[in-house]
């Protein structure tokens, strides 16, 4: 409180704190650890709005992502562009969702966004299949995971159309108190 | 790029009851199947509710609520047209930004609109939300988008600024765009409010209410960043969820929540009980010399300070009016201090505010965890959502990877084994182990508490005859510390067995396993409770001589019950965690180590706080060294788990077991030293030669007197003295509004 920042104008830091979940030292942190993944890049005055993005490979290398398996579509999830390269804006977009304030609806629409591996806005076998070797390690046989992505589109798909939409998948994390809890990040 | 389509709320059904979320889209989305069958009914109702405003994209009109439109379009929703729309990738939230700003949009005119109760009719009975309260549109126009989210920011500004706030927090847009929308926000303000500001300068009052205002959002943003640096334990947090999970993570953030809830006990008796006292010491000077026993014992140095009921005192301190004299002299800053008055409402209004927190966390929990539905949806709960993200460590995400396989493996294997029944020998047999298994475990249970009793009874006539012979007070109180040893070891051992018991008994559903183990445990402690509670008031320590103070003796005994407890958990990290582990590695050479056990270091906390909360009439210092002892056992039990413990492999609901502890506590815990409290300050007599009650027949007497007192004073305050009267001391009255608040 005592040492005035210059990284930030006070009205971008409210602006922040109005559009994410998390408060001014919160943000500042994070700046903090965006800028020393790549120093030379990102510069310390950020209070004219710079257009600077940072390729995926060096944001999937943070330790909060390094061993998740879906470290890469996380961060094609929250990217603007779809390729993975983060603004700052899009990085604390991210943490934010993450975090432990985030509403339930707020983190299904992301979830859904990562686990549809084809970005066609369904969730489909091949998507299913992926997300299960992601999981396992690929260590079930190619018969237990006919098996089970059979079961998960049986039990969620609700128009009958093979694949899961959205509305299904939400309906399917409603039943699951546990979602809110998993799908945290503590930065 | 799909067709975005937008969901417009037509304006007279304002303040209709459908709560429009970006769910309810799917609950649309699923009566498309049953309106496909029930099409001739829908096609009248829908004729009949559109005049209620629609917008026609085609004449790039911006939204006109009033205007009624002829159904030109869209003649009848045919079941082709529904398919269409069903199958429209759009109707997931790949839809473009237009339409997810119109939904927000939507959506604030809704919360803006909520103001008034819908009248009766309107609200949709039916369990299947039906198209009738909803108009598609198919929105083509990029010019509409531009007009939503004027309109938007226009919605956006009538609502408060906290709900605004939680407004754009849950917006799934990008947050680029976020912020220019709170930019926009920022620059309508101001034109809207005071549209000469930007010319005339400010005048000095005008000024002045700037600058306050601008003092107080940099006093709540430092107060705020005060808060979250207090939130202690954030990187050790994150350490324990990154290699451990949610599930062990979730033992560390109760020990948090035990803290916070013993800070505020300690605070509130600080303040009003044990600092005034302290401004004010009795006339007698502590007789007994400080020895390294007290600490232990908690009797010897420590019988006549702060810490026990004894020392406090049972008249008005810095009274002006000498007590039989007729005359009063209030000096310069004399404020009297009811010290008895003090004492109990200070303990009673505590516990009542604790009473609120505890119901209103358990409320919040019970919301978040409990849900209603079909127990199907296992294997796409397991699927997506059974990892993990707080793990970061890469030992621990490879166990979790293993874990998960084992727990679809083990699902498959379920499902398939479903289609064969158990047969009827086989369900006997179970059924015959389960009885033997829980008959055990209540006559172990039988077993105990006599133990406990006569032991009690046997250690009370040593320490009667120990006095008697005139042994050293050391001695006699070395004594004392036998009986909590005993019940502390009976509280280590027992949980192990009834581990080895439920290892015999083969449940199949781990769940289930944890619950009976829980039940088991918490039986075991709360009966014992009870006994020990029932000794104390019962025989009141052996004090039947007038000149002893048998409420310092009780306060005495949890205060060891305490010490001895957080010696046992000590011992117990030690032994079950430590030792096991080099057991496991040198002796059987097994790469295994021990998994902390969840439940019973829960359980064990409980029981902690439960003393606590027991003792604090009698030891209003005891929410200190609880929280000394919380501090101390956050750090030892983090060090364990970090250097003996491996992540669990069973699959562990972490919000669901968070509710059933908070509720543990709440129930057996809190109620139970709440009843405690009510039978000793209501029945108990005090003891006459020591504490704030001396002269009274029982405890809540003093407040009763300074009732009639206040009646005698001031007669026009008889109302309050009818309240208290007819409430309070109705119990059925306190049933009831606890009753209101669950």
């Amino acid at each position: 409180m005592g040492n005035k920042q210059t990284i930030f104008t006070d009205e971008q830091l409210d602006a922040y704190q109005d559009c994410t979940f998390f408060t001014r030292k919160e943000i500042l942190r994070l700046h903090g650890r965006y800028h020393e993944m790549a120093p030379n890049i990102v510069p310390m005055d950020y209070t004219k709005d710079p257009d600077v993005k940072l390729p995926i490979q060096l944001i999937i290398n943070m330790p909060e992502l390094k061993e998740n398996p879906f470290k890469e579509r996380i961060v094609e999830a929250f990217s603007e562009d779809g390729d993975g390269n983060l603004s700052f804006n899009d990085f604390v977009d991210m943490f934010s969702v993450l975090s432990e304030m985030a509403p339930r609806e707020l983190k299904a629409i992301y979830a859904f966004k990562i686990y549809d591996f084809n970005t066609d806005n369904f969730i489909c076998k091949s998507d299913l299949e992926k997300t299960l070797n992601k999981l396992t390690r690929e260590e079930l046989t190619a018969e237990e995971i006919t098996l089970v992505c059979e079961k998960v589109i049986e039990e969620a798909d609700m128009d009958g159309d093979g694949k899961l939409a959205f509305a299904d998948f939400e309906n399917m994390i409603s039943k699951a108190p546990d979602f809110l809890s998993t799908f945290h990040i503590r930065i | 790029m799909s067709q975005p389509v937008t969901l417009c709320v037509p304006e007279s059904w304002d303040g209709a009851s459908l709560d429009l979320s970006l769910s309810d889209e799917g609950a649309v989305h699923s009566s498309f199947q049953q309106l496909l069958q029930e099409q001739s009914t829908e096609e009248l109702e829908l004729q009949e509710l559109t005049p209620g405003g629609r917008e026609n994209p085609a004449a790039g009109r911006t939204e006109d609520w009033e205007e009624p439109e002829p159904r030109g379009e869209h003649p009848d929703f045919s079941s082709a047209t529904l398919r269409i729309v069903a199958s429209m990738p759009s109707r997931t939230i790949g839809r473009s930004r237009g339409a997810v700003i119109s939904q927000c949009y939507n959506r604030t005119a809704k919360l803006r609109r909520r103001s008034s109760r819908p009248p009766l009719h309107q609200i949709s009975r039916s369990a299947r939300p039906s198209l009738r309260q909803y108009d598609l549109e198919l929105d083509t126009g990029h010019v509409e988008q531009e007009d939503t989210q004027s309109l938007l920011v226009k919605e956006l500004q009538t609502l408060s600024s906290s709900q605004r706030s939680h407004m754009l927090q849950a917006m799934p847009v990008s947050l680029a765009e976020k912020l220019s929308l709170r930019q926009e926000l920022g620059g309508h303000r101001s034109t809207l409010r005071k549209p000469d500001r930007s010319r005339r300068p400010l005048s000095c009052c005008g000024q002045l209410k700037h600058d306050v205002l601008i003092g107080f959002r940099s006093l709540w943003d430092g107060f705020l960043s005060l808060l979250h640096s207090l939130q202690p334990w954030h990187h050790s947090l994150k350490q324990i969820g990154g290699r451990f999970g949610s599930s062990v993570l979730s033992y560390f953030l109760f020990l948090k929540t035990l803290l916070a809830f013993n800070v505020f006990l300690f605070l509130t008796l600080l303040i009003f009980v044990v600092a005034t006292q302290a401004a004010y010491p009795p006339a007698a000077e502590n007789s007994r010399l400080f020895t390294g026993l007290e600490l232990l014992t908690g009797a010897g140095y420590f019988t006549q300070t702060l810490m026990y009921y004894g020392y406090y005192s049972n008249f008005t301190l810095n009274d002006p009016c000498t007590p039989g004299d007729r005359s009063c002299q209030p000096g310069k800053g004399h404020l009297p201090y009811n010290m008895p008055l003090a004492y109990v409402f200070t303990i009673g209004v505590s516990f009542f505010i604790m009473c609120i927190l505890l119901v209103y966390s358990m409320s919040r929990s019970f919301g978040e965890s409990y849900r209603v539905g079909s127990s199907s949806g296992d294997f796409a709960i397991k699927v997506f959502c059974a990892w993990d993200y707080k793990v970061i460590q890469r030992r621990s995400v490879r166990l979790q990877n293993e874990n998960i396989r084992t727990q679809l493996k083990e699902l498959l294997g379920e499902w398939q084994s479903k289609s064969r029944p158990m047969s009827l020998c086989r369900r006997l047999g179970r059924m015959v182990v389960l009885g033997l298994a829980w008959a055990l475990s209540l006559g172990t249970v039988l077993g105990c508490v006599v133990a406990v009793y006569y032991f009690a009874e046997h250690m009370l006539k040593v320490h009667q005859e120990s006095q008697a012979r005139g042994s050293s007070e050391a001695r006699q109180e070395a004594f004392l510390l036998v009986l909590p040893m005993v019940v502390s070891l009976m509280n280590l051992v027992m949980p192990y067995l009834y581990n080895l018991l439920a290892a015999w008994e083969k449940q199949e559903s781990p769940v289930l396993e944890v619950y009976m183990a829980i039940c088991r445990n918490l039986i075991l402690k709360m009966v014992v409770l009870g006994l020990l509670c029932y000794h104390w008031l019962s025989r009141k320590m052996g004090c039947s001589e007038e000149d002893k103070c048998w409420e310092t003796s009780v306060g005495q005994e949890l205060y060891r019950f305490v010490v001895m407890d957080f010696v046992f958990t000590l011992l117990d990290t030690v032994l079950g965690e430590l030792l096991w582990r080099l057991i496991l590695e040198k002796k059987l050479m097994r790469k295994q180590r021990p998994e902390f056990d969840i439940a019973r270091n829960v359980l064990e906390l409980i029981y902690g706080q439960t003393l606590t909360w027991l003792g604090v009439l009698f030891c209003p210092l005891l929410p200190a060294v609880q929280i000394l002892k919380l501090v101390l056992l956050f750090y030892i039990k983090k060090t364990s788990l970090m250097q003996n413990c491996q992540s669990p492999s069973k699959p562990w609901r972490a919000s669901h077991m968070s509710t059933v502890f908070i509720t543990l506590l709440c129930f057996p815990s809190f109620l139970g030293a709440a009843i405690f409290l009510s039978y000793t300050i209501w029945a108990v007599r005090p003891s006459r030669t020591c504490g704030p009650f001396q002269t009274q027949e029982t405890i809540y007497e003093s407040g009763k007197t300074w009732v009639q007192e206040l009646e005698k004073s001031s007669p026009n305050i008889t109302w309050f003295t009818w309240i208290h009267q007819h409430l309070v001391e109705n119990t059925f009255f306190l049933f009831f509004v606890s009753g209101v608040l669950l």
